[in-house]
């Protein structure tokens, strides 16, 4: 079994990318239904590597080109990153159900070309987070990168343009930032392979090497993900980008890098060099990610711009994750692995409701959201349940990360951390509750709910968001519980 | 003071490139027009690359082909071949590199069309005149 | 602003500086990246894979995923340059330019484009209205420069194998022939020689065929990319099954960077419009 779905998650959009690139000159019709097709398969492969990992307790490795490492790259999936490839796939698949439409009218001729990009975005992610090479992951992140400069360049506005410029630059010294300090890391243990590295680095801890190679990697993690103060090119990128783009981008690109980080913290260099060694600088961390979630609720509160306001919501939730990840004990990480879960779902849910009134409405203020509740009825159901998810009130799962991110904080006796927590959640209340009051008012003068298509996605992400809320005990426990004994001992 | 004179006879390669990356990366976040940036941010990836090729290098040592005559493999010691690795990984990295290079010029060319100048500064006092 | 950023690069520059206290010495034999995983590459390329050249056999074989990605780097590229700048607009007027002669032909309000003007290309062009003569002797020498150059293109791809050379190589250089034709002659006339629709499919094809020897790997039961299947359908032994593998991958990534070369450039160099070049 392990010999055919690891391959195949990666390389079927991949396959199907190049396959509607040949395609896509000839004939353009058949092109949307491919990209879909290779998108339900990798989901099920994932699903079924999830299965397999939960059912019998075991690590799926696969070598590629049948070399073993560290001589070739090899993948590696354990509790956390099959935890993380379907909801990937998930998220890509019902994206592009939803944003056909978008699609259509935005891009007009050139819309099979861009389904190339966005399989590849797709794939990019999907080896990101697979891979169990540092080299193999630089090459991954830049074709993800890539792919998502190009398509926020399509907005096809002069600021979408510059928005997509300035992310190319900090994206750049980010992923060269990374390269370096795997450079570094190279030249003291001579391996690329991360269990060989995690296996070799104990015996020169001591090393300023390795120590600026560590910094050098968790900053060009920090640019990528948009951790403050490296935020700055996160809100124009992905407010002046066509919909459909920001739809997929905003909820996957950061998170998948949080990702990176818990895994190159935990499973490269280990806890005894990132908490032990380093002591004090976890403290230091924590701080920055608590300014992240102050700095990102007020910058939110100030916004008219719905698409901004979304922007900085994603930058506060940033900081829970961070902080989660650096507060060094066992409820801490698995608040932040969770979040990265709910944060997926929680987002993508976000600018689905509101990419149907985008659609159905054309503007994008605050004021514009007037009668929202009586002439869009399934949109605002969905708006409500996201808010309440974003607020943190069970049985959503925002209330479950959210517990478990505080629990930790207090543990930590960190106690600034959890008191931006609360505040965080009190300005969220403030947010939506001001997009509530908006869309209360005036009355329903004829009902134009958005198309079918964008409104069953909507529905089944907010269903997932209940469903994920009740099962977070099991998620927890079956889970991210093994994933943290492994990490956290 | 041996020990300074040490260190900078047998590190100075590195040093050297450490010094080219930083030029490339003030250029990329001190300069305001855009083609400047681009070319900063080309000079900041090639230093990166020079940098690991030069991790690969051993003394008195030839490129990594092996010498076979008529098929017939005689004992390798891999001290006479330079290390193969950095040469792979630098190749995968020139290619990003190039990539992103003409996307970026891409880019350039359409903001270009759109506000009819380069400098950033202006770009940037043009959308505040329109706001 | 400019202050700040001298603080934030000298920070950055003592910081990577102050690591190099520990790096070993240059050209130290016995350095940890020379000892660990390299030696095996060295040692045990020509024996597992009947390839001299160590370089290309940890690029393509050893590393081969990595490659992959790296063509589909490039492809992205090539895509992301013709999406972003692609303007498709109805011609409204065509000048051909007679070459003996001199003579400008001006049609307005064509009903379908002129064709026939590739199989003349020493005879017609077509110019725009900020035309300038191109010199006879440039057009002349890489008219005859052009086949051997290509000829060249494709012995560095074969020959990756054996001395410095590769798929990358020698798919730039077999682009470079194509932006020579577009620079020497016009960029309209090499479009019409090389249609905008076979350098599109060729940049997809050859990363098709990449990818494609390696689905065909696991569809024979073996590990994604992994050559020694090979030996199942052709009559060869697993170690050489293995140099055909490589030959394979290298000549789609061949195909592949030569037409991402041309798109790229025609869409930067005319800005989309396919109209005047360089």
């Amino acid at each position: 079994m392990e010999t055919l779905y690891p391959a195949l998650t990666v390389i079927t959009p991949l396959i199907f990318a190049f396959v509607v690139g040949i395609v896509s000159w000839i004939n353009k019709k058949i092109c949307f239904w491919l990209a879909l097709l290779s998108l339900i398969v990798a989901f099920i492969s994932s699903l079924k590597i999830l299965f397999y990992i939960t059912t019998t307790s075991s690590i799926v490795q696969y070598k590629l080109g049948g070399w073993p490492p560290p001589i070739g790259i090899e993948y590696r999936i354990d509790w956390l990153n099959g935890l993380i490839l379907p909801i990937i796939s998930f998220v890509a698949l019902l994206n592009l159900i939803a944003s056909k439409r978008f699609m259509e009218k935005e891009f007009k001729e050139k819309e099979s070309f861009f389904y190339i990009l966005y399989l590849l975005f797709t794939t990019g992610l999907l080896g990101v987070v697979i891979t169990g090479d540092l080299f193999n992951l630089y090459v991954l992140l830049e074709i993800t990168s890539l792919t998502a400069y190009s398509m926020i360049a399509m907005g096809g506005t002069g600021r979408s343009y510059l928005a997509s410029l300035n992310y190319l630059f900090l994206g750049v010294i980010g992923a060269s930032f990374y390269l370096l300090g795997v450079g570094y890391v190279y030249i003291k243990t001579g391996s690329l392979n991360m269990v060989d590295v995690f296996r070799i680095l104990p015996h020169i801890y001591n090393s300023e090497t390795v120590l600026v190679g560590f910094i050098f990697c968790m900053v060009g993690v920090w640019i990528k993900m948009g951790l403050f103060p490296l935020h700055t090119w996160l809100p124009n990128a992905y407010t002046f980008s066509p919909i459909s783009v920001s739809r997929i981008i905003a909820p996957l690109m950061t998170k998948v890098m949080i990702y990176v980080m818990i895994r190159v913290m935990f499973s490269v260099f280990g806890r005894w060099y990132v908490l032990g060694r380093l002591y004090g600088v976890n403290e230091f961390v924590v701080l920055l990610a608590s300014c992240a979630i102050i700095v990102g609720g007020i910058l939110a509160l100030s916004q008219r711009d719905i698409r901004k306001v979304l922007c900085y919501i994603i930058v506060s939730e940033i900081g829970y994750m961070v902080g989660g990840a650096w507060l060094g004990n066992p409820n801490g990480l698995i608040g932040a692995i969770l979040h990265i879960l709910n944060d997926m779902l929680m987002t993508f849910c976000l600018f689905l409701a509101f990419g149907n009134v985008f659609y159905t409405r054309k503007k994008t203020k605050i004021e514009d959201l007037k009668g929202l509740f009586g002439e869009m009825p399934y949109t605002s159901a969905g708006l409500v349940l996201v808010g309440l998810s974003i607020i943190g009130i069970p049985p959503t799962c925002g209330f479950f990360s959210k517990w478990y991110l505080i629990l930790g904080a207090l543990q930590a006796k960190d106690h600034f951390f959890a008191v931006s927590l609360i505040l965080s959640s009190l300005i969220n209340v403030i947010l939506f509750f001001r997009f509530f009051e908006v869309g209360l008012f005036s009355k329903a003068s004829y009902k134009k709910e958005a198309p079918v298509s964008m409104i069953v996605p909507l529905f089944i992400v907010s269903l997932m968001l209940i469903v994920v809320g009740i099962c977070s005990g099991s998620i927890v426990n079956k889970i991210i519980n093994e994933f943290v004994l492994v990490a956290l001992g | 003071m041996e020990k300074i004179l040490d260190e900078v006879a047998t590190k100075y390669n590195y040093w050297i490139y450490i010094f080219i990356m930083m030029i490339g990366f003030y250029g990329m976040i001190g300069k305001n027009n855009l083609i400047k940036k681009l070319a900063a941010m080309n000079i900041f990836q090639t230093a990166i690359i020079l940098f690991y090729v030069s991790m690969g290098y051993k003394k008195n040592a030839t490129i990594p082909i092996i010498k076979t005559t008529h098929d017939v493999i005689t004992k390798i010691n891999p001290q006479e071949y330079m290390n193969p690795l950095p040469h792979v990984l630098m190749l995968t990295a020139i290619v990003v590199s190039v990539s992103t290079f003409g996307v970026a010029l891409a880019i350039a060319i359409k903001i270009y069309q759109h506000y009819n100048t380069l400098e950033e500064d202006e770009i940037l006092s043009n959308i505040k005149e329109k706001d | 602003m400019k202050a700040l950023a001298l603080v934030i690069t000298i920070l950055c520059g003592s910081l990577l500086i102050y690591a190099t206290v520990d790096f070993p010495a240059w050209g130290d034999p016995k350095s940890p990246a020379s000892l660990h995983v390299s030696p095996y590459y060295l040692i045990h390329s020509v024996e597992e894979t009947h390839v001299p050249n160590v370089v290309t056999s940890v690029l393509a074989d050893y590393r081969g995923f990595d490659t992959m990605f790296e063509t589909t780097v490039i492809f992205c590229a090539g895509i992301a340059c013709f999406l972003l700048l692609r303007k498709v607009k109805r011609k409204k007027e065509y000048f051909i330019r007679h070459i003996p002669t001199g003579v400008i032909i001006h049609i307005k309000e064509p009903s379908k484009p002129p064709s026939g003007i590739s199989k003349n290309i020493d005879e017609f062009e077509m110019i725009d209205p900020t035309w300038v003569p191109y010199d006879i002797i440039t057009k002349t020498i890489c008219k005859f420069l052009i086949p051997f150059i290509q000829l060249f293109a494709l012995y560095v791809i074969a020959h990756g194998d054996f001395s410095p050379g590769g798929g990358f190589q020698g798919g730039v250089i077999f682009g470079t022939t194509f932006i020579l034709l577009a620079i020497s002659f016009n960029l309209q006339s090499s479009l019409q020689k090389i249609k905008e629709k076979i350098i599109g499919i060729m940049c997809a094809l050859g990363v098709l065929i990449y990818s494609g020897i390696g689905a065909l790997m696991m569809l024979l039961g073996g590990h994604f990319l992994d050559y020694g299947r090979l030996s199942l359908i052709l009559p060869l032994d697993p170690v050489k099954a293995r140099a055909y593998g490589m030959l394979g991958v290298e000549i789609g990534v061949g195909i592949a960077v030569s037409g991402v070369m041309f798109l790229i450039y025609a869409n930067l160099a005319s800005s989309g419009t396919y109209e005047e070049g360089l």
